[in-house]
C-alpha cells in the first residue's frame, strides 16, 4: 500500500481502509454462494489489472487474454485433476482413447511445479508473441487482431485434442485441495482471503510499477513511440516486459478463478470472454489501475445479477450498458468520479483554479 | 486430377465467400477505420431479410413466382442492412471517429443486442431457408467432377459487387468525395464537402454488403441468432491480411486464407487446417505488419 | 459548464442505480407469476425447481425449446392441482452456452434458491460442469438430451437415450440394410468423439469397416472439401455426429455436391423434426436418424402433447426427441415426489426405482440402477413435410446400459 499512501490524501487513505477492512468483513454478512461469486469476481480482477496496465498505460489492447487466463487456470486444473484421479488415468483420457498419462502431464503431479507453471507458461508465451510483434513495430489495431488469431488457435487446439486437454468439456470433476473439499464453508472463506491477497499485492505491485521510471516510459511509449525511440529507449522491449506480466496476472487469476469454479474449459479462452475481460477495464476506466478492479466487480456482478433477474433478455441490458459506458463515459466509473469531485472542488475553491480536463486517451 | 480440379474450385468458392463477407468490413473498417463487431450482425440481418422476403413470397406471391423471390431478397438484404448501418453511424459510431478501440466496445454491445432481437422476433431455433430452384444442382465437369450452380452463383455475385464498388469508389463523384473524406477529413471539408453526410453513405454502403452476403449464406449455411458469430473473425483476418484501405488487398486476402484453407484442409482435418492458415497469417503479419498491399505513406506517427 | 456537471451527475446515478439493482435483484421477478396459471395453491409454500438451459449464445437454437416443453409440463401439473397439493414454481436461469456459468447457476439454484430439482442441460460438457456442483449439494438434475454414455452419477436422471438405446442399434440396422462401409463424421467435441469410439468398436465386431473419420470444428460452415474426401471415400453409410448449425451447412452443400439420400444413406443422432426447419425439408429428404421419439409418434399420448405444444407455442413449432425427454422428465419427477411424498432427494430417488410412466414416446420404466430410463429406439425417414417415417423399431423398451456392459467388444471401452 505504501506506493498508493504516498501519493494520495489522508481522506484517501481513510477510504482505502474502510474498503479494504469492508473486504475482509465480508465473509461475515455474506452467503457462502455470494461469498464465492464475489471471490471469483475479485480473481478476475486480478487479470483486469494486468490488462489495465497494458492497455491503459502501454497502449495495446489485448484480446487475447482469455488464453493467458486458460493457461493458469489448466496448469491448475491439470493439478486438481491428477490429485482427484489418483494413480488411474483422468476420466477423459480413458474415453479419447489413451491409455497412458502423455509426458507433458507428469509435471504437474507436483503443487509448486504446477503453480509456477500455471504463471510461468502464459508470462512466456505473451513474452513471445509481443517480442516478435513489437519488435516488428506492429501496433494497435493490428496487434489486437493478431491477439484474437492466437486465441481461435489456442482454443481450436485445446478443443481438438481432446485427449490432452479433456475438449470442450474442459477438466472438471475434483472436488479437493490438499484434502479441503473446495466449496466447503470453510474453503471458500480461505480461499475468499487469499484472492484478496494476491489481489491487492497485484494492485501494489502493478501501481509501483506504473509510477516507477518503467511505467513512465512505457506511457510515453503509448503517446508518441516513435518519440521515446529517438530519445534513445527499446519501446517493444519495455510493452514486451509489461505485456509478459499482464500475461503472468492473467495466470494467476485463471488459477483462483478454477478454485473458485471448479472447471476451466476453452469456452473461458474464446473470443467472447476475452472482449468482456476488456469491457471490465473501460468501464472502470482504463489507464487507473483501480477502475479495472471496480470495472471487473462491477459488470460481473452485474452481469450476473442481470441474468438472475431476467434470464431471457438481459443481453439487451448488457448491450445497451456497453454503449452508454462507451458513449458517456469514456474514462470509465473513475473517470466519471473525478469529473464529479473536480467540479464540486471547483466550485468550492476560487474560480480561478486551472483544472485541466481530462481528455479522452485515444489509442 | 479431378481431385485438384474439385480442390481448386473449392478453394475458390471459400475464397468468394470469405470476399463477399469482407468486401462490407473491408469499406468500415478499412476506409473509415471503425472496427465494427456487429458486422457479423449485420450479416445475419441480411440473412433474416432474405427469410423473410421468402416467406412473403411464399404467401402472396403466385407459386410459379417462388424462384424469383432470391432476386428481389438480394436488394431488399442490402437496403435493409444499409438502413440498420446508417442508423448505427448516426447514433452511436459518429461519436466514436478516431477511437478505433471504443468503437469495437461499444459495436460489441450493438452486437448482443442485435442477436437477443433476432433471438426475440423470429425466435431461438435457426430458421430455413429454402433457394430456389434455379440454383439447384451443379455443372459436371466430368463424371466425378460437379461445380454448384450455388457456389458459381456466389464467385459470379462476388465479382458484380466487386465491380459495382470499384466503379463506385474510383468511378463516380461520390466516390471521390468518399475517398478525400477518407484520406483527408479536414481538407475535405474545407473544401466543401459533408464530411457527415459521406461518413453515413460509406458507413451504410459497408453494412449494405455486410446484407448482401448474409442473403447468400442462406444459400450454403444456416440462418439463425448467432450466424454473424462464425464469421465475423474471418472477416478482420481477411481485411488485416490484405491491408488496410486497398480493395485489391481484400482480394488477395481472402484469395490466400481460402486457397490455404482448402490445401491444409485436404491433408489434415478441419481444425488443424484452421489452426495452420492463423498460424501462416500470424507469421505473415511479423514480416509484412502493414498486410499484402499496403498504403504507402511517409507519416511516422 | 453547469449543464454538463448535472448530465454527469444523473449518469452517475443512473450507474449507481441499475448497479445496485442488478446486484440486489436477485429474486427472479417473473418466475412467481409464470408458474400457476391454474388456482392458487392448495396449501403451503410452492415447490421451486430449477430450469438451466442456454437461452442465449451459440446452444440457445437448441435448448430454448427443451425450456418451453419443461415450462409447459409445469404450467400442466400447476393447472392439475400441483405436487402433493402445491404448485410448483419455477426458477429460470439462462446458462448463456458457456459450461462455467452452468456451474455457477446451478450452485445458485441449489444454495440460494434451494430448489427441489433441477431440468437442464444440452451438451455433455454442461452436465459435465454440473456433475460435482449437484453431487456436492447433492442437488438432483434431470438431463433431457441423448448423451455419450459412460456416466451414471447418483445425483442425475438422464431421460435421453445412451448409447445403447440409439447409437449401437442404429449402426446394427445399418449393417444389416444398407451397408458395411462407414464414414465418421462429427464435430470436434466430447459426444461425437465418444460415440465414434463406440462405433468404430461395434463395427470391428459386427463386420463393418471404417473408411473415414473427420471432425470439424464447432460452428463450421463450409463442407466443400469435406464432401470432396467423403467422394473419394466412397463409403456406404455416412455416421453423421455433427452438432447443430454445422448440420445445416453439410446437408445444403452435400445436396449441392449432387449426392442424395439414393446414393448414399447417411444416418444422424443430432438431427431432429427441429433441426429440420432449419435445413429444409427438401434438401433432407430421404436422410435418416435414430431417435426414440418422432412427433409422427403414433400414441394417445403423444397425440395431446403435440397438440398442447403447438396450440401453447404456435401452430408453426414442432416437437422433438429432446423436446419430449425434457418434457417427460418433469412428469418423471413429479411422479417420483408423489410416491415419496416428500421432496427430500434421497427419498425421490428411491421412490423413482422402476417408476413407471406412459410417455409420448410409449411407456417408459426408470432404471434404479443407473438412473436412465428404458426407451424405444427407432429409425425414421426424412420425409417431405420435414416429419419422420419410422423405418423400424425395437418393438419393446431397451434397458440403459450406459457402460455397454452387456455387449462384448463393449468391455474395452468401459474398462477403459
Amino acid at each position: 500500500m505504501s506506493a498508493l499512501l504516498k501519493t494520495g490524501s489522508l481522506k484517501m487513505r481513510i477510504i482505502w481502509a474502510v474498503v479494504l477492512i469492508m473486504m475482509c468483513l465480508a465473509p461475515l454478512i455474506s452467503t457462502e454462494f455470494r461469498l464465492s461469486l464475489l471471490a471469483k469476481f475479485l480473481a478476475l480482477a486480478i487479470l483486469a489489472i494486468g490488462l489495465d496496465l497494458i492497455w491503459g498505460y502501454g497502449g495495446v489492447l489485448s484480446l487475447g487474454h482469455g488464453v493467458f487466463f486458460g493457461l493458469g487456470g489448466y496448469a491448475m486444473a491439470m493439478y486438481l485433476k491428477l490429485q482427484a484421479s489418483g494413480t488411474t488415468l483422468p476420466d477423459f483420457m480413458g474415453w479419447s482413447g489413451l491409455s497412458g498419462l502423455p509426458w507433458f502431464w507428469e509435471p504437474f503431479r507436483s503443487f509448486p511445479v504446477a503453480l509456477l507453471l500455471g504463471i510461468a507458461l502464459p508470462a512466456l508465451l505473451a513474452f513471445a508473441l509481443g517480442w516478435f510483434t513489437f519488435r516488428n513495430r506492429i501496433t494497435g489495431v493490428y496487434f489486437t487482431i493478431l491477439t484474437q488469431a492466437l486465441v481461435l488457435i489456442t482454443v481450436t487446439l485445446f478443443v481438438g485434442k481432446q485427449e490432452w486437454t479433456g475438449g470442450t468439456n474442459g477438466i472438471t470433476g475434483y472436488n479437493s485441495i490438499f484434502g479441503f473439499t473446495l466449496h466447503s464453508a470453510g474453503t471458500t472463506i480461505v480461499l475468499y482471503y487469499i484472492t484478496l491477497a494476491v489481489l491487492v499485492i497485484a494492485y501494489v505491485l502493478c501501481r509501483r510499477m506504473v509510477n516507477s521510471r518503467f511505467g513512465q516510459v512505457l506511457e510515453a511509449a503509448r503517446d508518441g513511440e516513435n518519440r521515446v525511440r529517438f530519445l534513445g529507449y527499446d519501446p517493444a522491449g519495455y510493452k514486451t516486459l509489461a505485456f509478459a506480466f499482464s500475461g503472468a496476472l492473467a495466470g494467476i487469476a485463471g488459477m483462483l478463478f478454477v478454485l473458485q469454479v471448479g472447471i476451466i474449459s476453452p469456452s473461458m479462452m474464446g473470443i467472447v470472454p476475452s472482449i468482456e475481460m476488456v469491457l471490465w477495464v473501460a468501464l472502470g476506466g482504463r489507464g487507473t489501475l483501480i477502475g479495472a478492479v471496480i470495472g471487473a466487480v462491477v459488470l460481473n456482478a452485474a452481469k450476473t445479477g442481470i441474468s438472475e433477474a431476467y434470464p431471457e433478455g438481459w443481453l439487451f441490458v448488457i448491450g445497451g450498458l456497453f454503449v452508454t459506458v462507451v458513449l458517456f463515459m469514456p474514462n470509465g466509473i473513475v473517470g466519471v468520479y473525478r469529473h464529479v469531485v473536480r467540479l464540486l472542488k471547483r466550485r468550492g475553491e476560487s474560480a480561478h483554479v486551472q483544472v485541466t480536463r481530462e481528455k479522452p486517451k485515444v489509442y | 486430377m479431378d481431385m485438384f480440379v474439385l480442390q481448386m474450385f473449392n478453394g475458390l468458392s471459400i475464397s468468394s465467400i470469405l470476399l463477399l463477407i469482407a468486401l462490407g468490413l473491408a469499406v468500415t473498417f478499412g476506409l473509415m477505420n471503425v472496427i465494427n463487431m456487429a458486422h457479423g450482425e449485420l450479416i445475419m440481418i441480411g440473412a433474416y431479410a432474405t427469410y423473410v422476403t421468402q416467406n412473403l413470397f411464399m404467401s402472396y406471391a403466385p407459386a410459379a413466382w417462388f424462384g424469383a423471390y432470391f432476386v428481389v431478397a438480394l436488394p431488399i438484404a442490402f437496403i435493409v442492412a444499409a438502413l440498420i448501418g446508417w442508423l448505427l453511424e448516426v447514433v452511436l459510431i459518429r461519436h466514436l471517429y478516431g477511437r478505433p478501440l471504443d468503437s469495437l466496445l461499444a459495436t460489441w454491445g450493438v452486437g448482443m443486442m442485435l442477436q437477443q432481437l433476432a433471438r426475440t422476433i423470429f425466435g431461438a431455433p435457426n430458421v430455413g431457408v429454402s433457394s430456389p430452384a434455379w440454383l439447384n444442382g451443379g455443372l459436371a465437369i466430368s463424371d466425378g467432377i460437379i461445380f454448384p450452380y450455388k457456389r458459381i452463383f456466389i464467385i459470379a455475385l462476388v465479382a458484380v459487387v466487386l465491380l459495382c464498388m470499384y466503379l463506385y469508389i474510383y468511378r463516380t463523384s461520390s466516390g471521390r468525395r468518399m475517398r478525400a473524406v477518407m484520406q483527408n477529413r479536414s481538407m475535405a471539408g474545407c473544401l466543401g464537402i459533408s464530411t457527415r453526410r459521406v461518413d453515413g453513405m460509406t458507413f451504410a454502403i459497408g453494412s449494405g454488403i455486410a446484407g448482401i452476403a448474409g442473403c447468400a449464406l442462406t444459400l450454403i449455411g444456416p440462418i439463425g441468432p448467432s450466424l454473424g458469430t462464425y464469421y465475423i473473425v474471418d472477416a478482420f483476418m481477411v481485411v488485416v491480411l490484405g491491408g488496410v484501405g486497398k480493395l485489391v488487398g481484400t482480394v488477395c486476402g481472402a484469395l490466400g486464407i481460402g486457397m490455404f484453407n482448402t490445401l491444409f484442409e485436404t491433408y489434415t482435418s478441419a481444425s488443424i487446417g484452421k489452426v495452420l492458415v492463423f498460424v501462416c497469417i500470424v507469421a505473415f503479419l511479423q514480416w509484412k505488419p502493414r498486410g499484402l498491399v499496403a498504403m504507402r505513406t511517409r507519416s511516422l506517427d | 459548464m453547469k449543464k454538463r456537471s448535472v448530465k454527469l451527475w444523473s449518469i452517475l446515478l443512473g450507474a449507481v442505480i441499475v448497479m445496485t439493482g442488478c446486484v440486489e435483484g436477485t429474486a427472479p421477478p417473473e418466475a412467481s407469476g409464470s408458474g400457476g396459471t391454474g388456482e392458487p395453491a392448495a396449501s403451503g409454500e410452492p415447490i421451486k425447481v430449477g430450469i438451466l438451459h442456454s437461452l442465449s449464445g451459440t446452444m440457445a437454437i437448441s435448448e430454448v425449446s427443451v425450456k418451453d416443453a419443461e415450462m409447459l409440463a409445469i404450467e400442466e401439473i400447476n393447472a392439475a392441482g400441483g405436487v402433493l397439493g402445491k404448485q410448483i414454481e419455477p426458477v429460470i436461469e439462462d446458462g448463456a452456452s458457456d459450461w462455467p456459468t452452468f456451474a455457477e447457476k446451478a450452485g445458485k439454484l441449489l444454495q440460494q434458491d434451494k430448489v427441489a430439482a433441477v431440468f437442464g442441460g444440452w451438451t455433455s460438457a454442461s452436465r459435465k460442469a454440473m456433475l460435482p456442483v449437484f453431487e456436492q449439494n447433492k442437488g438432483l438434475l434431470f438431463y433431457p438430451v441423448q448423451y455419450e454414455g459412460l456416466e451414471s452419477s447418483p445425483n442425475i436422471f438422464y431421460t435421453g437415450a445412451t448409447t445403447n438405446q440409439q447409437i449401437v442399434p442404429s449402426v446394427t440396422w445399418l449393417l444389416e440394410n444398407r451397408g458395411k462401409t462407414f464414414y465418421l463424421l462429427g464435430s470436434d467435441y466430447v459426444f461425437p468423439k465418444t460415440a465414434n469410439q463406440v462405433i468404430k468398436a461395434q463395427l470391428a465386431a459386427e463386420g463393418g469397416e471404417v473408411v473415414g473419420e473427420e471432425y470439424t470444428p464447432l460452428g463450421h460452415t463450409d463442407y466443400s472439401t469435406i464432401i470432396s474426401k467423403i467422394k473419394a471415400a466412397k463409403p456406404d453409410i455416412v455416421y453423421n455426429t455433427l452438432n447443430g448449425d454445422s448440420n445445416v451447412a453439410f446437408f445444403k452443400q452435400l445436396k449441392d455436391a449432387g449426392i442424395s439420400s439414393d446414393q448414399m444413406t447417411t444416418l444422424s443422432v443430432s438431427v431432429a423434426e427441429e433441426e429440420i426447419r432449419g435445413i429444409g425439408a427438401d434438401v433432407l429428404k430421404g436422410h435418416l436418424a435414430s431417435w426414440n421419439y418422432y412427433q409422427t409418434t403414433d400414441t394417445p399420448e403423444n397425440a395431446t402433447f403435440v397438440a398442447k405444444y403447438k396450440e401453447k407455442y404456435g401452430a408453426d413449432r414442432v416437437t422433438a426427441d429432446p423436446i419430449e425427454a425434457g418434457y417427460v422428465a418433469v412428469y418423471l419427477w413429479k411422479a417420483a415426489v408423489e410416491k415419496a411424498g416428500s421432496t427430500d432427494v434421497e427419498k425421490v430417488k428411491a421412490a423413482a426405482k422402476g417408476l413407471e410412466f406412459d410417455a409420448p414416446e410409449g411407456k417408459v420404466t426408470v432404471d434404479g440402477e443407473n438412473q436412465h430410463i428404458y426407451k424405444t429406439v427407432r429409425i425414421g425417414e426424412v420425409q417431405e413435410d420435414g416429419q419422420f417415417k419410422e423405418l423400424w423399431n425395437s418393438g419393446a423398451a431397451v434397458k440403459p446400459d450406459p457402460y455397454l456392459k452387456t455387449y462384448e467388444w463393449g468391455a474395452s471401452l468401459s474398462a477403459k
